[in-house]
């Protein structure tokens, strides 16, 4: 079985953001940046899967990203992954999770590796968005499930039972393998890779693709097209009720009715 | 140039998701700006009695995929249906749910129109012929403006309880059509086994419109229900923060926050939850937050707009008594 992870390098979720004047983006310097922590569950997955099976032949993990993600890279390879590809060009800088898909679904047919299994957080936590993984198994054409929170690979390798939640349920469904999964939390729970690990990662081999391997790529962003960004409006500033406990709780109340007209 | 709005009408069971009628709000302005009108398009087996309940919240025309093969959701098939109904509709913008299955159908479908997608909008607008989606990032950090040109297909997803419900009309029809989408080997190779129903009768946090919440301050899964008592009076849900989740006081089912689920309720109260960011990411939307707190400087009342400097083991079962006695009048 050869598996496949797709990771990003993100903003560290306690990392303080900041707007640029202009409005066209986020301040990166000094920033910092991490292997997405949903990404990081479909790493750890496909190194269970080698540890409890016995055919697990190759982890390689696709990203998508500049120089920097290179540190992401590093964090899978020295959890485990065996190799790295890592697509990298200015051309490909874009927050259209669309055109990610196809630029990394391109890189996967070129690969001579075939793939039974790929894995990719449930969303990245820049933009919220996870359109990734589902867009990438619809250009590879293969089945997906999305937000995995149970998985079973039959012993043959052919075929898995997977849970996802849903609003107010959980589904269970079967599926033939090659499929795409996308990982919730709670599915696994990450390692911290060790020191030497992380020593050893450096050995590990790392592809790297441009422009120049994936012609035509760039010509396919699709029309999607960045505005403005700017912080959250602000929130009206918070009414503190004060008296003893029975006054605070009649207060409370008559002002959720009255004035802000909730109950 | 089309100027059609599409609306894709999700439902499990015969049942329409609620927040079906807050995209039939949406595309009522959006239309009123393009000059198009509303359609919509449903996917199932044995619903096209649903097609009335969309016409009286003002779809013209609605498209049905009515097939034995739709009877449960599976990601393939009905990418291919949607596909269908959207190459018969030729909308210039479909309205879809941010929930589980709408970000599944969206980023497919939307790979396959190679549409222009933005995923779980907090408003959306059009300016000539571009769509103008607006998304939180970065946790809830930023708020980005994307502009879809007008030269694709345009796809949102708009996350529940931002917009109000369309009013339904007494009377009002919609001319139906049919679609059939013809499967491949390849999209049945995915098959629903089961469907386990996680809320026993509770509210899932993602619909209610009242969330009470409890941090790791409640100590116990006991003493829980102080907060599960508040949260049944309101006609609520209750949440928890991870923290509580972790140590077993409540199921992940009902995490709010970067890890759990992404809520924005008309009021949000929390109970014992001091407002760690990841926190914070999946409740800032909420309209109304109260925060109860025995802790003045807890980061949670940044974002408060009513805040209770309190033991919420003394306040939160007075709070329950005092709601009872106003909504019992």
């Amino acid at each position: 079985m050869n598996i496949l992870t797709v990771i990003k390098q993100v903003p560290d979720s306690n990392a303080a953001i900041k707007v640029k004047g202009d409005a066209s983006g986020i301040e990166t310097a000094g920033l910092k940046q991490v292997c997405d922590p949903f990404d990081e569950f479909g790493v750890e997955l496909a190194i269970q899967l080698r540890e409890k099976r016995g055919d697990v032949e190759d982890i390689a993990v696709i990203c998508l990203g500049g120089d920097k993600a290179s540190e992401a890279m590093r964090t899978a390879l020295a959890m485990g992954a065996d190799r790295a590809i890592h697509i990298n060009d200015p051309k490909f800088e874009s927050m259209n999770e669309l055109f990610a898909a196809y630029t990394i679904a391109e890189a996967i047919k070129k690969d001579e590796q075939n793939y039974d299994l790929i894995v990719c957080g449930k969303y990245n936590i820049d933009l919220d968005s996870g359109a990734v993984g589902p867009a990438l198994a619809e250009f590879l054409d293969w089945p997906h499930v999305g937000a995995v929170t149970g998985l079973e690979i039959a012993d043959d390798g052919k075929s898995f039972t997977a849970r996802r939640r849903i609003e107010g349920a959980e589904e269970i469904v079967e599926c033939t393998l090659p499929a795409l999964l996308t990982i919730e939390k709670g599915l696994v729970e990450p390692r911290y890779p060790s020191l030497p690990n992380l020593m050893k990662a450096k050995k590990k081999p790392v592809q790297v693709l441009t422009s120049a391997e994936l012609p035509g790529v760039e010509a396919s962003t699709a029309g999607t097209h960045l505005d403005s960004m700017t912080p959250p409006p602000p929130r009206p500033e918070c009414k503190m009720i004060e008296g003893e406990p029975e006054e605070m709780a009649r207060e409370l109340v008559r002002l959720l009715r009255e004035e802000a007209k909730v109950v | 140039m089309a100027s059609n709005i599409l609306v894709y009408v999700e439902q499990r069971g015969g049942n329409i998701y609620p927040a079906t009628f807050q995209l039939m709000h949406v595309a009522a302005e959006l239309a009123s700006k393009t000059g198009g009108q509303v359609e919509a398009c449903v996917i199932g087996s044995g619903i096209a009695g649903l097609a009335d309940k969309i016409a009286a919240c003002g779809a013209k025309k609605v498209y049905l995929a009515d097939d034995a093969e739709f009877e449960s959701y599976r990601v393939m098939p009905y990418a291919s249906a949607l596909s269908a109904a959207i190459d018969a509709a030729s909308p210039k913008t479909v309205l879809m749910p941010t929930t589980a299955l709408g970000r599944d159908l969206a980023s497919r479908v939307g790979a396959r129109k190679r549409a222009a997608l933005v995923i779980d909008c907090t408003e959306v607008d059009a300016d000539g012929e571009d769509l103008i989606a607006t998304t939180p990032m970065y946790c809830g950090k930023v708020s980005s403006k994307f502009r879809l040109t007008g030269d694709r297909l345009q796809m949102v997803t708009i996350r529940s309880n931002v917009y109000p419900a369309a009013e339904p009309a007494d009377g009002a029809t919609a001319e139906t059509v049919s679609v059939a989408a013809a499967l491949r080997a390849e999209d049945t190779r995915l098959s629903l086994k089961e469907i386990v129903s996680t809320t026993s009768g509770v509210k899932d946090v993602t619909e209610a419109d009242i969330v009470v919440s409890g941090g790791r301050a409640l100590k116990s899964e006991e003493n829980f229900k102080i907060i599960c008592d508040l949260a049944e009076v309101l006609d609520g849900a209750v949440g928890a923060s991870r923290a509580a989740c972790d140590a077993g006081y409540q199921p992940h089912t009902r995490q709010v926050g970067l890890t759990g689920k992404v809520v924005t309720p008309a009021m949000y109260i929390a109970c014992g939850i001091d407002g760690a960011i990841q926190h914070l990411a999946g409740m800032r939307g909420s309209k109304v937050i109260v925060a109860v707190n025995t802790k003045a400087e807890a980061p949670i009342f940044k974002l408060a707009n009513y805040g209770c400097v309190i033991d919420l083991f003394v306040l939160v079962p007075l709070l329950t008594q005092e709601f009872k006695k106003l909504l019992e009048r």
